[in-house]
């Protein structure tokens, strides 16, 4: 910034010259507001350099802490931002212009009732890195309770995974080469559970607290970064993330989460407090409209970090990277809140909850609502009776980085919300040229219908896959200071050293879904992101 | 529908025949959007494909077609001294345009379009987009008497040596459309320099000198404009006493703005009513174009602005020095004349060929503009500056990029 100014100044003094050289005619006016201009220009760097100074010196003595908050001269973002919102008073603040809401119709209403599910599965599969045929400890018949174990990896016979309803296992579904698909239970009316002793968290040691998660199966619900995997039992986390709110398209709205929950939320944290050597941070809503539930506002024991902007603001990742970056080879833990109130829960009453308020969205449902079922609710029979028409695609998650199922599928293991969109599996003439029905856009050659308008997506490519043309696409719907499309050439060209100096270890699925939306040739960023950081695993 | 039921029975085979099938498939995805979906990733995709990205290019563009067909006769009359006001011999003005750029349109598409499916059908790929904006980028900056062959040449030589040979769309290191002019500029520079070829129609630029006109003219449309009563192409036109042909270019490197203005006034260098290449005299066109370019996000803004900063710091540096009347026109000057604001507009902007970060195109754009001023300035074997100032840039943008992302690794580094 500073060179900057000094050239123009420079370049301001060459034209002074210039004029006074050519004598008379210049017109003095203009050198005197020209020799004004410099004076200004000179002031502002040398401020700005006294601004540097100041900086480095603060960074020195770990002043800075939340980065540019220390400095002579008000950045100019300080003037245009709109300050934060009254609520968010406590902790750091955080503007994201980059990113975009994709609106779509169907989003879930509540209140939330109780849906009537009989049959749950739980997949090996939904565990990354979980071997192919993991030791499955029930058979078809076993009576089994909630929190008892169904299966464990055989690399790693510690980490028990275990049942979220009582009731009969009714079926061990088989995938490609006899690995384990699902593992379907059907429930009881009344869930029972299996009780364990609480130790108490104030007095136990870490491994004790461990070896407690292990056991009655709450371990599973922790992800770590990067690699989005379930974690070893030694790893101590250099920090922990949770974020209280998802700005995915028709994403459910947390507070409906925790309501009823209190208790078990906060206990929930103050475990996982124990569990770091840092800090546990949260990310909350800053984007205006309603403040936070309490829960979340008056939560204490972490640090609690406010952001404001489009999707994906709420990504827990872009949060990583805006407040704590995971640093070389650093390991951080995320979970969802309802993972949080699952852990609390247990610690509170010695029981595995897996209750799960589920948003079923999607304009092809007739009633989008929220729902309280239990982890891995069958999808079929959440959505029973409220689909319209047909040609439909299920998707467990959202529609831009849920995966596909069935009627016959299970919701995933971390997943809050089913979608149901149409397929477009149609020809559209002159599609490309005259998009008549809406579609959602970041382009501005396609018309957007306003703010507040929600399209009906369907799953149409709307064109076909190309070599990568456009730049600045990628990059403008992630706010984090990575470049997406140079990651991504570099993973195709499977470039270790360089995918890694780019920044691929703070990015997942989630974090470049938008990029893949948004792509004009089509390229699969997703799949490209996950195989660079399969790539990156197998070398760590 | 029935018209998908009749595309899809005349489908040819894509194993006996696959060119056929190639052109088949380009044309069938510019009638219909495919009907495939999405698997794996997002279930839902953006609306914005690379046809319609394309196209919004060549819709910027037709302005300057529009414009630039007539102005190509408004020139050649203007040259004999008749129909001096803009719009008079309308008719014929638009008439001679038309057989002027017609067969250039043609030419260009044909050959580059030919080239590209024959491409795709060798390497199984669907016909890709890239060539709908450089076939109409080539006639916009072609003089108007550019012979066919040199054209179908020059089009060879770019789409083959500067695209295909490095794999194709997405994969081209320098402008293809500048690639090709640069090609005739080098190997056939009398047919693309000089005072002589920017007013057509005439053998040569000497006073006295017939007009050549042909069948299309004599016969054609004379016959045509007999019919409807109107005037007809004379074959006695001839250019009149005392007309150059030389361009605001020229003319500013012999005696600076004074000896522009002498000849041609300000508002003929904004409107366009001057000699040069086909598509590039309006200013204000070109403008229109470039702002639904940056309206629609299309282009980069960014890079358009660089450009802009260059020329105004090189030119007050070149003011500042001052030693030849051409130095001391202030930017304001320079843009009317000449090509700028059209290589500003779609030929720097390439996403391709122009660096691809964004602090990367704020540098791409500023030295574009200045090394293009100061060839524009400086050199006086190159009369404009921008292509060879483009395609040098072309050659170091991957550089740019990599010293930007080399500044956000270590960033990355030093916080570990």
């Amino acid at each position: 910034m500073n060179k900057l100014n000094l050239s123009l100044s420079l370049m301001f003094f060459t034209h002074i010259l210039s004029a006074q050289s050519s004598g008379a005619s210049a017109s003095s006016l203009l050198v005197y507001s020209l020799i004004g201009v410099c004076a200004i220009l000179l002031v502002w760097a040398l401020f700005g350099l006294a601004s540097n100074l100041l900086k480095i010196e603060a960074d020195k003595y770990g002043l800075d802490s939340e980065k540019n908050n220390i400095g002579i001269i008000p950045g100019l973002r300080d003037f245009f931002s709109p300050s934060r919102p009254s609520y968010a008073s406590e902790g750091s603040f955080h503007n994201l212009r980059k990113g975009y809401d994709i609106k779509l119709e169907g989003s879930a209403k509540g209140p939330v009732s109780d849906a009537a599910v009989t049959r749950f599965g739980i997949n090996p599969k939904d565990f990354r890195g979980m071997t192919p045929i993991p030791k499955v400890e029930v058979e078809v018949g076993t009576e089994i309770k909630a929190g008892d174990p169904l299966f464990f990896d055989k690399k790693r016979p510690e980490i028990q995974y275990v049942s979220p309803v009582s009731g009969e296992v009714v079926e061990v579904r088989r995938g490609e080469k006899r690995s384990i698909a699902e593992i379907v239970i059907l429930a009881d009316k009344d869930t029972k559970y299996r009780k364990s002793n609480v130790p108490d968290i104030y007095k136990a040691d870490r491994a004790e607290l461990v070896n407690f998660m292990l056991a009655t199966g709450v371990w599973p619900l922790i992800n770590e970064r990067p690699f989005d995997v379930v974690p070893q039992p030694s790893t101590v986390p250099v920090n922990i993330f949770v974020s209280t709110f998802d700005t995915a398209p028709m994403a459910p709205d947390n507070n409906m989460f925790v309501a009823g929950n209190e208790e078990a939320w906060q206990k929930g944290l103050s475990v996982l407090a124990l569990l770091t050597s840092g800090k546990v941070h949260l990310g909350l809503d800053a984007r205006g409209g309603a403040a936070p539930a309490k829960a979340f506002t008056d939560a204490y024991g972490v640090e609690k970090h406010w952001f404001k902007g489009p999707h994906p603001a709420g990504n827990v990742g872009v949060q990583i990277h805006h407040t704590a970056p995971i640093k070389g080879h650093d390991k951080v833990w995320t979970l969802n809140v309802q993972e949080v109130i699952t852990i609390g829960k247990l610690f509170l009453t010695g029981e595995y909850h897996a209750d799960r308020v589920v948003a079923l969205t999607g304009a092809d449902l007739a009633n989008p609502m929220y729902v309280r079922t239990k982890q891995g609710a069958n999808i079929g029979e959440l959505i029973k009776n409220n689909t319209k028409g047909e040609n439909l695609r299920l998707v467990s998650g959202d529609v831009l980085s849920g995966k596909q199922t069935t009627a016959d599928g299970f919701l995933g293991f971390r997943d809050d919300q089913v979608t149901v969109l149409k397929e477009g599996n149609n020809y559209e003439l002159f599609g490309w040229l005259l998009p008549l029905a809406p579609r959602p856009s970041v382009s501005g050659t396609i018309p957007s219908y306003g703010k507040d308008f929600a399209f009906e997506a369907n799953t149409n490519t709307h064109g076909e896959k190309r070599a990568l043309v456009v730049s600045g696409q990628y990059e403008s719907v992630l706010p984090m200071d990575i470049y997406p499309q140079h990651l991504v050439k570099a993973i195709v060209g499977n470039n270790l050293e360089k995918m890694e100096a780019l920044g691929l270890n703070e990015l997942t699925e989630e974090d470049v879904a938008l990029c893949e939306f948004v792509c004009t040739s089509k390229n699969p960023v997703q799949a490209i992101v996950r195989q660079g950081l399969d790539t990156l695993q197998e070398q760590s | 529908m029935a018209l998908i039921d009749f595309f899809k029975k005349i489908e040819p085979d894509k194993k006996k025949s696959p060119f056929l099938h190639t052109a088949y498939d380009a044309f069938f995805t510019f009638a219909f959007s495919p009907n495939t979906v999405t698997s794996g990733g997002t279930h839902i995709k953006d609306g914005m494909d690379l046809k319609r990205l394309m196209v919004t290019v060549v819709i910027a563009m037709q302005l300057c077609y529009l414009f630039g067909t007539y102005n190509i006769g408004h020139q050649h009359f203007v040259a004999a001294g008749q129909y001096l006001g803009f719009l008079e011999g309308f008719h014929l003005k638009l008439a001679f345009g038309l057989i002027k750029l017609l067969p250039i349109f043609v030419v260009a598409h044909v050959v580059g379009l030919g080239i590209e499916f024959y491409f795709a059908a060798k390497k199984g790929h669907a016909v890709e987009e890239g060539f709908l904006v450089t076939g109409a980028l080539i006639p916009l900056i072609m003089p108007p008497d550019i012979p066919l062959w040199i054209l179908t040449l020059s089009i060879f030589f770019a789409v083959i040596i500067g695209k295909e040979a490095f794999g194709g769309t997405g994969m081209n290191i320098w402008n293809i459309a500048l690639l090709s002019r640069v090609f005739i500029f080098f190997a056939y520079p009398l047919t693309i320099s000089g005072d002589q070829v920017w007013v057509s129609g005439y053998k040569k630029l000497a006073a006295g000198t017939a007009a050549d006109y042909n069948w299309w003219h004599t016969t054609f449309f004379n016959k045509l404009f007999d019919w409807m009563g109107l005037a007809k192409f004379d074959p006695a036109t001839h250019v009149v006493d005392g007309f150059t042909g030389a361009t605001p270019l020229a003319l500013g490197y012999e005696g600076g703005w004074e000896k522009v203005t002498s000849v041609y006034s300000e508002s003929q260098m904004i409107w366009g009513t001057i000699p040069g290449s086909i598509g590039e005299t309006s200013k204000v066109l070109i403008v229109v174009g470039a702002l639904m370019l940056i309206f629609t996000r299309v282009a980069s803004w960014r890079i358009m602005a660089g450009m802009l900063v260059g020329l105004i710091g090189t030119s007050w540096l070149l003011n500042a020095i001052g030693s030849t009347p051409f130095m001391q026109v202030t930017w304001t000057q320079h843009l009317m004349m000449g090509s700028f604001l059209f290589a500003m507009a779609f030929m720097a902007t390439d996403p391709v060929t122009a660096a691809t970060t964004d602090r990367g195109k704020w540098i791409y754009g500023i030295l574009i503009g200045a090394i293009g001023l100061i060839i524009r300035v400086m050199n006086p074997a190159y009369p404009e500056g921008w292509m060879l100032a483009i395609l040098l840039l072309n050659t170091f943008a991957p550089t740019i990029d990599y010293f930007v992302l080399e500044s956000n690794i270590k960033k990355r580094l030093s916080r570990a």
